[in-house]
């Protein structure tokens, strides 16, 4: 039962960290179309930040600054590729993403090396025990800036004109510009959003228990693409949701590999994509996905 | 020009980079009043408006000569955003509302682009008094504010649609065929609700296919043929000309002869009165 309880707690914390970098695909998806591949490296980025400048400002500046740099990246690339391309069709932007994401992941490559790099966060190696239940302070600390940033961000959404921009935008881009929505306005801050929120959970991917922060740390971020798929790749609760869904399956299947050796080894890196395909064959648009509607 | 007015002046309008849609078309919407353009599909009207909201680009689309002024302030190739600011708002056609919105953030999104990310008291309190307005004009969108607008009929979708635009308060409202896929008695509703706010005081200039109906609201009509006015002036000399008679409203060609000179009454509008009531 305890083992049950830390997979399950395990599994939030993973769930809680996808979630953060699902929503940034979403995000980046609803306000121009692209489904932004550039993301992985853009976490890394942020990641390399919070390491390289945690020793002269301390944990918490490094990682205000990291957010800052990555989001203004982000930004960078929706100036430069998204919008200075002009009227491009999306898929070609969508591919252009993956340049992008080659050209930063191996800039970063480079200067990480075959290093481990320390992000120097608080929490260290803490582990915490609540009745048998073993949790590192990582994953619990994870948990909880996951919820009060997320829910910040669906109130912004719900409640806030910008939020409102973006959903109108998202629903119909003619409409939204006929109304005076500044349509590059709401992409370009859409960018930026995403891009803190993977500076944020690139953090929580290199804590305690991860070794810390490698070259491969953005790969990880891979596994929260079919979380945002099975989600609706337009919907921001289906992110959240396909997040929780992702995070508990590959904590699951980790935690009870033992039980299943018929299966081979790293089952839980395979499962997101398992998941992922169950539920596009019930559901093409995914859990919440909206169904492209044509009306003549 | 001080008064607001919008002035087209030679505009040229080209798709991709070979169609032409508009070519040399010239007209004017007073400060006041209906102004109708009519044609048949594809004649460039949905174009012209494009061209006026500003944006043609989302279409390919662009102005290759020609100017768009609205009081004293150039429109060509400007922003959509700066040309709502200026007071010139479309409704797009087909309704277009945001379906997964309710009726109330529909009608707040209209506001935004007059209003701005930061909004102070004073903002907010205008869009009240604008959401007031539009809710006197449209008491059924008080009754579903909180529905989700792809719930609605197309009526009040289309009262949604128009609705939405008149919360950017504007001075200068660009309909898009309105009564497309209306039941007629709908039509007929919208007819009353655009008259209305011409009456209080904004400047209207309605694009449609539904000729009796355009005829019936607009001062003043243009007819756009293959990206050119082919025909403009009053409405009521419009309606008694051979051309407009046989290709717009049905009627055979003998009982429009010499029909143009001589003044006729307005009884030969029959076959289709039942579209207005």
């Amino acid at each position: 039962m305890t083992k049950f309880a830390e997979i399950i707690l395990n599994g939030l914390a993973l769930g809680s960290v996808y979630a953060l970098i699902a929503l940034g695909f979403v995000v980046v998806f609803k306000a121009s179309g692209v489904i932004n591949f550039a993301h992985a490296s853009l976490l890394l980025l942020g990641g390399f930040t919070v390491a390289k400048l945690h020793d002269d400002l301390g944990f918490a500046l490094a990682l205000l600054a990291a957010v800052l740099v990555t989001a203004a990246v982000a930004g960078l690339v929706e100036v430069l590729f998204i919008r200075g391309l002009g009227r491009t069709e999306v898929h070609t932007l969508t591919i252009l993403t993956i340049g992008v994401d080659i050209l930063l992941t191996t800039e970063l490559t480079r200067r990480i090396g075959s290093d481990v790099l320390s992000l120097g966060d608080p929490w260290k190696a803490g582990v915490r025990d609540w009745g048998g239940v073993h949790i590192a302070d990582a994953r619990i600390a994870c948990i909880v800036v996951a919820v009060l940033l997320i829910g910040a961000f669906f109130a912004a959404f719900r409640f806030t004109a910008w939020g409102l921009s973006m959903r109108a935008a998202a629903e119909d881009r003619e409409a939204a510009a006929l109304m005076g929505i500044r349509l590059g306005r709401i992409q370009f801050t859409a960018w930026c959003v995403a891009g803190a929120l993977a500076a944020v959970a690139a953090v929580f991917l290199a804590a305690f228990p991860s070794a810390g922060l490698d070259r491969s740390t953005g790969q990880i971020a891979l596994a929260a693409f079919p979380a945002a798929i099975l989600g609706g790749m337009d919907s921001a609760a289906g992110a959240l949701l396909g997040s929780l869904v992702v995070g508990l399956t590959a904590a699951l299947m980790a935690g009870y590999q033992s039980d299943m050796s018929w299966l081979g080894a790293n089952l839980g890196d395979v499962a997101p994509y398992v998941v992922m395909l169950l539920v596009l064959i019930w559901r093409p648009t995914g859990l919440l996905g909206s169904k492209e509607r044509a009306r003549v | 020009m001080e008064s607001e007015a919008l002035l087209v002046a030679g505009l040229e309008v080209v798709y991709g980079r070979s169609v032409r849609a508009l070519r040399g078309v010239s007209l004017d919407v007073p400060a006041n009043g209906v102004v109708a353009v009519l044609g048949a599909n594809g004649a460039g009207k949905s174009t012209l408006l494009r061209a006026v909201s500003g944006t043609l680009s989302l279409h390919r689309g662009a102005v290759t000569t020609g100017t768009i002024h609205y009081g004293g302030t150039r429109l060509t190739g400007r922003d959509p955003a700066l040309i709502v600011r200026a007071g010139v708002v479309q409704v797009p056609e087909g309704r277009r509302v945001f379906a997964n919105l309710s009726v109330d953030e529909n009608l707040q999104a209209g506001a935004l682009g007059t209003r701005g990310l930061g909004q102070g008291k004073r903002a907010a309190a205008k869009t009240r008094t604008n959401r007031d307005r539009v809710f006197e004009l449209f008491p059924v969108l008080a009754e579903r504010r909180a529905q989700r607008a792809g719930l609605l009929s197309g009526g009040e979708q289309q009262m949604l649609a128009i609705g939405r635009a008149l919360m950017a308060a504007p001075r200068l409202l660009l309909l898009d065929e309105p009564s497309l896929g209306l039941a007629p008695m709908m039509v007929g509703r919208i007819a009353g609700v655009i008259r209305e706010i011409a009456a209080q005081g904004v400047a209207v200039l309605l694009v449609e296919q539904n000729v009796t109906v355009a005829l019936d609201l607009a001062d003043k009509a243009y007819v756009l043929d293959v990206g050119e006015v082919r025909l403009a002036g009053s409405s009521a000399d419009l309606a008694r000309t051979d051309e407009v008679r046989r290709l717009y409203l049905g009627e055979e060609e003998a009982t429009g002869a010499g029909a143009a000179a001589v003044p006729t009454p307005p009884a030969p509008r029959k076959p289709l009165r039942r579209w207005v009531e």
